[in-house]
């Protein structure tokens, strides 16, 4: 497998770039370093203010411990799934607390990583057109271009003084 | 084109039902490809001075983001957020394969798919008009290129892996190109802000 994988390597051979990157082998998964990666990610995300109540979403227990997994996916980068239970069935809340998640870890989380959000199955009537929206990052920075949008995640993902 | 010239729209279409993410013309007809949020890709084409929607591509099973001609055109190859790459290929009435056509329009089947290579979102694809190589730009930092085989079924083509560069971006790759002249070179760009240039030759044997 490894000698395939020589040859492979040697028939696309970068020009024009120094990057300093090497490419490690692939650690065997660590589960301790998997949970603390998963609280990490949890004390960023449960902060957060719900974009109408004023409570967080760790208070009204929209995200909890148990709702982010992480799994390394090589080197020093890992893969965060967060499964959010949003409190009413309204679609465009879930769609702006998933917008909100993504903004704080894009800006907070300080390791490599990438970020697959969900609702919770049997949450929502149309969880699959959430998903959808909130995994598709050109929409993502499209709704983020909406001032009024960008205002209330602001407002949700600040940390108060 | 003239500076003082104007663009003028002659026509707007709306057969997606939700955001186009990438639309691309044939190598010599005047047909238009797009690829969409809507998990379809459609053809256009001019008809009686106006441009309609004259086939729709259905299988992938999420948003497609890319699409890509064959140097002949007579085949197309499309990547999705589901992880696939599918090679489409184009059947006139009348055809040879018994492929069922209504009216005078062509039919266009999906002939390869090729998943499990990729582990995120495929954001581009590249048809290599020199080589034939199709190369991908993938949500996982990874470039690839896939290779037909030689001996393949033209209705069952076959593409195989050729190369696999991992970590060719610090983050997802967004986009990849084949220069129109010269074999093997490709340049990507990646959510890392950077461009990158490679040279692919082809494995021997």
């Amino acid at each position: 497998m490894s000698l395939v994988l020589g040859l492979l390597s040697q028939t696309l051979s970068r020009l024009l770039r120094d990057s300093g990157l090497h490419r490690g082998c692939h650690a065997p998964p660590n589960p301790a370093m998997e949970q603390d990666k998963a609280l990490e990610v949890y004390d960023i995300i449960r902060t957060i203010r719900d974009p109408e109540k004023p409570n967080t979403l760790e208070e009204l227990e929209v995200v909890t411990e148990s709702c982010v997994a992480v799994q390394e996916i090589g080197e020093d980068e890992y893969l965060v799934i967060i499964r959010f239970t949003p409190t009413v069935p309204h679609c465009s809340l879930a769609t702006l607390i998933g917008l909100c998640l993504r903004i704080k870890l894009q800006r907070c989380l300080p390791f490599r990583h990438k970020l697959e959000i969900y609702i919770s199955e049997g949450t929502h009537s149309t969880e699959e057109d959430i998903n959808k929206q909130i995994n598709d990052k050109e929409r993502v920075a499209a709704a983020m271009e909406n001032p009024n949008l960008r205002e209330i995640v602001e407002q949700c993902v600040t940390e108060p003084d | 084109v003239d500076e003082e010239e104007e663009y003028e729209c002659v026509s707007v279409l709306n057969s997606h039902t939700q955001d186009v993410k990438h639309v691309v013309w044939h190598p010599n007809q005047e047909l238009l490809a797009s690829a969409s949020y809507d998990d379809t890709v459609k053809l256009y084409r001019e008809e009686e001075d106006d441009w309609v929607c004259c086939a729709t591509l259905e299988g992938h099973e999420s948003t497609v983001w890319s699409v890509a001609w064959e140097k002949g055109g007579e085949r197309l190859a499309s990547c999705s957020d589901d992880k696939t790459l599918r090679v489409w290929r184009r059947h006139q009435p009348g055809n040879q394969e018994g492929v069922s056509c209504s009216g005078a329009e062509p039919t266009w089947k999906c002939v390869c798919t090729l998943s499990g290579y990729h582990t995120r979102t495929i954001y581009d694809v590249a048809w290599c008009h020199l080589t034939g190589a199709l190369a991908t730009a993938c949500g996982d930092d990874a470039i690839r290129v896939f290779e037909e085989s030689p001996s393949s079924d033209p209705l069952q083509p076959t593409f195989s892996l050729a190369a696999h560069v991992p970590r060719a971006h610090a983050q997802d790759v967004n986009c990849v190109a084949w220069h129109p002249k010269e074999p093997g070179l490709l340049a990507s760009c990646g959510d890392d802000g950077d461009i990158a240039f490679w040279r692919y030759q082809r494995p021997e044997g």
